[in-house]
């Protein structure tokens, strides 16, 4: 009797999210699962739904736009994470004990993060100006001949993106290092203090391997995060010149919703899935090695 | 001892250069905003422009052709509404979860922790289809009550009920409270920072989210600001003094909400919350 209220109770409790659970997670992932084996337009209405079982994941090896967004996706993250993570975490160290005003400056650092993506993408858009823009200018001045043409240019415009994502982010990877650093005793730098370690010693043989956990979370969720970049692309190159800046988010959404392939665009959702899949299942196998507990 | 504090006076005048180096690619908006046009990309570059024309910038930023002040509206509006629905309902389900034992609970739980690796990108599509078949794609509505659901709400408010000691809320149930009276008379005053916590970081993301309205809106009048700024930039194309006035608008609210809410959004982020 009382059991049957408890049990009525926590459905009331849970119901409202469990109807947004349903409808906005549960179903669209099963209904995404069915797309992806399936030939669509979705304008064409449901009874034009094509079940045609492997043959999309058949396709995605002759697909040059897919293999490049992959390819580019892994360089992005190649030349994004790793200057976060080292840099945010010597900046982190450096900050927490070797300057005065670390709040002020940790604070500096960290805007850009929560500066809104699409209005920090029209700013750098101006700064990366090929011919007047102060990047260039400031490049002039230093005496360099063959200036960049930035998100222009098929060699460039995905470096110019990784810039800004580097930019925005560190703030990011410098408050969670910060926060790792504080879980660190302040005996143990003492003691080595007192042994007459130097600063570097300490940072070395102390701090980053004591850091270890938050690395490891810190790299996996970078990595993860890296995988999804959109917004930068749609806003700054919608994946060009040609496909030199696609991603796999870019082109999920450029499938589905400018070339109209329902379908299709599903797989390629799920292929990111599996990507990020990879990454967690690496995470779980490694995580008892890390975790401090 | 000499030594080393001098070397700490160096390193706080590096970073508080590397700071400010930074923060430049705001401060060169925020100056530029201010510019006639004809002076955005004067080099070496001058912060403090030498002729204001900003009044001018601002007003047709605001005025009728751009219709900013609409955008304006329409992110307050659904940035507001899907913050308070979604911790209101994350703190309902984070409730049911943690303070009422039942049958199911912990299967529907790890059922919705189970999703939580799918990126959004995986329901994107479908999400789209629902809405559309539903009459609530090109609405408000539908955003707004696409957004009140998320798993990382319902979870971080969870992990934050599971460490109020069950006695206080057994206590209560034999005096004779129902849960509804636990739940707002108890439970959720005892939550306060972490509820802060998830509506500061809510509101910032709906405010910053781009992809969401990019996909599910499509008439002009319902933009909201990253969709109505990146229309403007592509039509106006080289108002480079315009563009960089409606981009400090864009990030002023959320500057203001930073500075006033700092600790929040650091607890957020540092608990593991990361942008949706």
């Amino acid at each position: 009797m009382n059991q049957k209220r408890e049990t009525r109770d926590g459905i009331l409790f849970i119901l409202p999210g469990f109807i947004g659970f349903l409808f906005f997670v549960f179903l669209p992932v099963i209904m995404s699962l069915y797309l992806s084996f399936t030939d669509w337009n979705f304008l064409e209405g449901v009874k034009a739904i094509k079940f045609t079982g492997l043959q999309n994941y058949g396709k995605l090896a002759s697909d040059q736009w897919f293999k490049d967004s992959l390819v580019n996706n892994l360089k992005f993250t190649v030349e994004t994470i790793p200057v976060c993570v080292i840099l945010g975490m010597i900046f982190a160290y450096i900050i927490d004990r070797h300057i005065f005003l670390s709040k002020t400056v940790r604070t500096m650092m960290f805007v850009p993060y929560i500066a809104s993506t699409v209005a920090v993408c029209i700013v750098w858009m101006v700064l990366f100006q090929p011919s007047y823009g102060p990047v260039n200018m400031f490049l002039k001045s230093l005496g360099v001949q063959d200036l960049p043409k930035w998100l222009s240019s098929k060699k460039w415009a995905m470096r110019a993106i990784v810039i800004i994502y580097i930019w925005q982010e560190l703030g990011y990877f410098i408050i969670v290092f910060m926060a790792g650093l504080k879980s660190i005793s302040s005996d143990i730098y003492e003691a080595a203090s007192i042994d007459g370690a130097s600063s570097a010693v300490t940072f070395f043989k102390i701090t980053v391997p004591l850091l270890s956990p938050t690395t490891f979370f810190l790299s996996v969720m970078g990595i993860i995060g890296s995988f999804k970049v959109f917004d930068h692309i749609s806003v700054l190159t919608q994946g060009g010149p040609g496909s030199s800046t696609s991603v796999m988010a870019f082109y999920i959404y450029k499938a589905a919703f400018e070339q109209y392939k329902t379908g299709y665009s599903n797989t390629l959702a799920w292929v990111l899935f599996a990507l990020i899949f990879i990454v967690t299942m690496i995470q779980w196998k490694l995580q008892k090695k890390y975790s401090n507990e | 001892m000499k030594k080393s504090q001098l070397l700490k006076y160096i390193l706080t005048v590096l970073f508080l250069a590397l700071g400010i180096t930074m923060l430049f690619p705001l401060l060169w908006m925020i100056s530029t905003s201010f510019k006639v046009e004809a002076d955005v990309f004067e080099f070496p570059v001058k912060l403090i422009p030498s002729r204001s024309n900003g009044f001018d910038n601002y007003r047709q930023v605001w005025g009728k052709g751009y219709n900013f002040a609409l955008y304006y509206w329409n992110s307050i509006k659904i940035a507001v509404a899907s913050t308070v629905l979604q911790v209101f309902l994350s703190s309902l389900g984070a409730y049911g979860f943690s303070k009422i034992r039942w049958k199911w609970r912990d299967r529907i739980f790890m059922l919705y922790l189970a999703t939580m690796m799918i990126p959004s990108q995986v329901t994107l599509i479908s999400r789209f289809l629902i809405l559309r078949e539903i009459h609530l794609y090109n609405t408000h509505l539908g955003l707004i009550i696409m957004a009140s659901f998320s798993v990382y709400g319902v979870f971080l408010l969870r992990q934050n009920m599971m460490q109020i000691p069950e006695s206080l809320s057994e206590s209560a149930r034999i005096d004779g409270a129902n849960h509804w009276q636990i739940y707002s008379g108890i439970i959720m005053p005892l939550v306060k920072p972490a509820v802060a916590t998830l509506a500061i970081l809510k509101f910032v993301w709906t405010w910053n989210d781009y992809q969401n309205p990019l996909v599910f809106l499509n008439t002009r009048e319902l933009f909201t600001i990253p969709l109505g700024i990146k229309e403007f930039a592509s039509e106006t194309g080289t108002f480079y003094s315009l563009n960089m006035a409606a981009a400090v608008c864009a990030i002023i609210p959320l500057i203001i909400v930073f500075l006033f809410g700092q600790r929040y959004i650091v607890d957020g982020i540092t608990s593991g919350a990361v942008k949706e």
